[in-house]
């Protein structure tokens, strides 16, 4: 179905009437839907089912399924597809990293956020405006997607997840080693690391190859999927074994990757006397990490830290900045302090996948 | 100190016991001289220093970040030390400028020595040096505040793991030891002679009791064994030695070896004559001993000021004698070390001090007897402190630890009430996938009638198979959850009835019903009874008011 669709910029015209200098409200607005661009005629990451999509990563609090076009890189259509079925979506349209394309009256154009693989963020320009929607993103590395690239613009509209300055996460190979010492230490116990299955994952699966780690691990039932299909995108991530099936005396000393809702769950006692492990930005907070039971927090996240968004937003240059999704007034306060324009912006659906307990199918990350 | 604060780090979310010792054994084992001595002093509470002022920390923090984002950021982590360690500024320096973080070492020996003006700028030193881990350990330790869940005990036992050496060795020379440690770790690493405890006053390792149980009886002869009562109130060892002057040193233990001394400075001049008492600590108020809850009021007090010291006064009652003078008495049998214990005590001829008496019997039936009305059976008007009764063999030396088939102890039976199940709370490490916490309540006058109010929480006393049974129960019967924290149905004819054992009760303003329990565990689950004919609220404020009053302090 890939490519037989009509291409959605051929499909519509814009109808808005010029101005000379757009606001930037005029241009993207929050909508109940999602973020929604009138003169392109499309949503960025809908929450509800919409005519045309255009979305920034796979996770399922963005790429969700039920839109009639759907404009997104390769590997986040994969994954969509992956997750909820070939007719996720009416029709489907691929973009590259660099390319542009006319919708309507605007030019839409992906550059790499550094989330997890496939993810974007989405340059939209009208006129002489250029508003960049980020979507998730992180400037720290990763060797499972390709880096972040800073995209200078007019606005840019940023997420907070970690917006608050505790929130450092530090070199995410200092943690793997941690992971790697405890398992010497205690090799008669399985170590459990709750990490989301889409990115999180293959990204401490690969952080634990390029330590030197090179034993099987082990995956959960439900990380399979995506895990293989990071394989097949030339992801090197080593022997893999599911964990099913296996004998719980022969899982003593290994690792087993698992979504986090199932680190507490009844599935746990089929481990000799699990360490749980969590890897995630919240692990930074010390009530976080207690309040789940973890005995092994490790810092490891797909979003930037503080330092990170405040260095990505001054390095745009953009004179107005919108806050969304996490710490908005910690965030906001700051590009005030620096003399920015800046607001939160209201978008709501974007979860925060932790604070409840997720079905494992549609868990998502953080 | 990163090093340290990682171990900290990693203890304070380990949640097993053996776990916990195989992270401070490895940390003792990687890291050198003097660094693991200050640790095991930190963890044992041996180190001493001013403690700085969370005001200070705050001021700190406030020269150098926004006060918005402070707070902001202290609201959502809800600890100030935690707050101040992830969001102190990374500090600017040039590369070729980067000292070394520092060491425990040097923390806490600077610590002992620095004049209160100058630790602000030495702890924005260490904070500018140190990581996240290392930051957040270092506010704790410079605070007072390193709560972490280790006891000393724990503490010394993994540094005896070190050398595969028995703790209790340690515990016999830890009093005449000090910070750094460096002859213990020798000794532990082979690398020299076992340290000489010259303190004239040590402690020394205590011997315990097995609980008896019914089926035990019919294996023992009466005959072999002398019965005592077992006093509820605190197991202490009272020392007295001369030193090399030949002046008397006195000091009081905890049964983990604990110097406590400090906490009863009334006691000390009783303890005039050279020999190691083990008895009880209990507070006497003419002649009578009073209840667990009244010698309650005296622990873990700060200041012991004269006040507390008139209306709690401190009595020691004996058990036994360990050393008279310069003897150990340890290898003797208990008859002879009682004969001692006897002269000894009139020796002193003090009233803070005397003997526990034995009860007489012939026959199990009697001494079940005597057991059940202690009144009766010579305790007198000190029935109620009267927590059952110990049976010692005749011929058991003095031996460390829990050795099989020596002391025997046989509470009293507990205190028991039908509770229901309200709210279930996932357990730690192996029960962490187990619903095994349980808070239980009793019913109570309310105002849309009858409802039910939690009077305390249990996580223990049941059975491997009990506890599937009750974690199937709550998984299936939640109403609401709340983090880890589940909602068990609990209405008049649906909900589980826990029968709940416990020692004792006391007022506890803290507590929406006003009462807490002391040792609560689960004893029995009751699938056969309906919610609604568990136990009342009045019931407890009944067996509380049958308590012996207490004295508002």
């Amino acid at each position: 179905m890939r490519g037989s669709s009509p291409r959605m910029t051929g499909e519509y015209r814009g109808t808005a009437a010029y101005m000379t200098s757009m606001r930037p409200q005029d241009i993207l607005l929050p909508a109940a839907a999602g973020l929604c661009c009138k003169p392109g005629g499309f949503h960025i990451d809908p929450v509800r089912p919409v005519e045309r999509a255009v979305i920034t990563h796979g996770h399922s609090d963005h790429a969700r399924a039920g839109h009639g076009a759907v404009l997104a890189t390769q590997e986040t259509l994969d994954m969509m597809r992956l997750r909820y079925g070939e007719n996720f979506a009416g029709s489907t349209q691929v973009i590259r990293y660099g390319e542009e394309i006319q919708l309507g009256d605007v030019r839409v154009k992906f550059h790499p956020a550094g989330h997890v693989l496939g993810s974007a963020q989405i340059a939209v320009t009208c006129k002489d405006t250029c508003i960049v929607a980020s979507g998730d993103y992180k400037d720290a590395r990763d060797p499972t997607c390709t880096p972040f690239e800073l995209v200078p613009c007019d606005v840019f509209i940023t997420e907070a997840t970690f917006g608050l300055p505790v929130f450092r996460h530090g070199d995410a190979a200092d943690e793997v080693k941690k992971l790697l010492a405890s398992v010497a230490l205690f090799p008669e116990r399985a170590h459990l690391v709750g990490a989301y299955s889409l990115g999180k994952a293959q990204r401490v699966i690969a952080l634990l190859r390029q330590a030197g780690y090179d034993a099987p691990i082990y995956l959960h039932g439900a990380m399979e999927t995506i895990t293989e299909y990071y394989q097949s995108r030339g992801i090197d991530l080593g022997e893999l074994r599911p964990v099913k099936g296996v004998k719980k005396a022969a899982l003593a000393g290994t690792i087993t990757l698992a979504p986090p809702s199932a680190t507490s769950d009844l599935w746990t006692r089929r481990f000799p006397d699990p360490v749980t492990a969590f890897a995630s930005g919240w692990m930074r907070v010390r009530a976080r990490a207690r309040q789940r039971g973890v005995e092994l927090p490790l810092v490891i996240s797909d979003h930037a830290d503080w330092d990170g968004l405040t260095a990505t937003i001054a390095a745009t240059g953009a004179g107005e900045i919108r806050v969304t999704h996490g710490q908005e007034d910690a965030l906001v306060h700051w590009c005030r302090s620096k003399g920015l324009k800046a607001q939160p912006l209201d978008l709501v659906g974007y979860g925060d996948e932790e604070e409840s307990e997720t079905p494992i199918a549609d868990e998502a990350e953080a | 100190m990163n090093r340290f604060a990682e171990l900290l780090d990693r203890l304070a979310y380990e949640p097993g016991r053996n776990n916990k010792l195989r992270l401070i054994t490895c940390y003792f084992r990687e890291v050198g001289d003097p660094d693991r001595g200050y640790a095991l002093a930190a963890l044992t509470g041996a180190l001493s220093f001013k403690h700085a002022k969370p005001a200070l920390i705050r001021d700190l923090i406030a020269a150098r970040t926004d006060e918005v984002l402070f707070g902001l950021s202290y609201d959502y982590v809800g600890d100030l030390s935690e707050t101040v360690a992830l969001m102190w500024p990374r500090a600017e320096l040039a590369a070729h400028n980067n000292p070394p973080s520092p060491t425990l070492t040097e923390v806490v020996t600077t610590l002992r020595t620095l004049g209160k003006t100058e630790l602000p700028k030495q702890l924005e030193r260490w904070l500018d040096e140190l990581d996240e881990t290392g930051r957040w350990a270092l506010l704790k330790l410079v605070t007072g505040a390193l709560r972490i869940g280790i006891s000393a005990r724990l503490a010394k036992t993994a540094a005896a793991a070190l050398g595969d050496k028995d703790p209790h060795e340690i515990e016999l020379i830890w009093p005449g030891l000090s910070p750094p440690y460096l002859d213990l770790f020798a000794w532990l690493e082979g690398r020299g002679e076992k340290p000489v405890n010259r303190d004239p006053a040590p402690f020394r390792p205590v011997m315990l009791a097995h609980a008896i149980e019914d089926g035990d009886f019919a294996a023992l002869d009466p005959v072999d064994y002398i019965a005592e009562w077992k006093w509820d109130g605190i197991r202490v060892q009272a020392v007295a030695g001369r030193d090399d002057r030949g002046h008397i040193t006195a000091r009081l233990y905890s049964r983990t070896g604990e110097d406590i001394t400090g906490s009863f400075p009334d006691l000390v001049p009783s303890l005039r004559l050279p020999g190691a008492i083990d008895g009880e600590l209990l507070i006497l108020r003419e002649g009578r001993v009073q209840s667990f809850n009244v010698l309650q009021q005296r622990l873990n007090r700060k200041v012991v000021s004269p006040k507390l010291i008139k209306e709690f006064p401190i009595h020691l009652r004996a058990y036994d004698l360990l050393g008279d003078d310069e003897n150990d008495l340890r290898e003797l049998p208990f008859v002879e070390r009682r004969e001692r214990l006897e002269t000894f005590v009139r020796k002193l001829d003090d009233s803070r001090i005397d003997l526990s008496p034995t009860v007489p019997f012939a026959s199990w039936e009697a001494l079940t007897a005597a057991r059940a009305d202690p009144a009766s059976a010579g305790a007198g008007e000190d029935a109620d402190a009267v927590e059952g009764v110990m049976l010692k063999r005749r011929d058991a030396p003095y031996l460390p630890g829990r050795p099989k088939g020596q002391w025997w102890k046989w509470k009293r039976d507990p205190h028991i009430i039908d509770a229901v199940l309200m709210y279930a709370q996932r357990g730690h490490g192996k029960r962490s996938s187990y619903y095994s916490d349980y808070t239980f309540g009793v019913w109570t006058k309310g105002e849309g009638g009858d409802e039910l109010v939690p009077v305390g929480k249990a996580y223990f006393g049941f059975t491997d198979e009990e506890l599937l049974q009750i974690d199937r129960f709550v998984r299936r019967n939640t109403t609401e959850k709340f983090g880890p924290v589940r909602h068990v149905v609990h209405e008049g004819d649906k909900g589980l009835v826990l029968e709940v054992a416990f020692e004792g009760l006391q007022r506890s303003p803290r507590h929406k019903s006003g009462i807490a329990m002391r040792f609560p565990r689960i004893s029995r689950l009751r699938w056969d009874k309906p919610p609604r004919e568990a136990d009342r609220l009045e019931t407890l404020e009944r067996m509380l008011n049958a308590e012996p009053a207490e004295i508002e302090v």
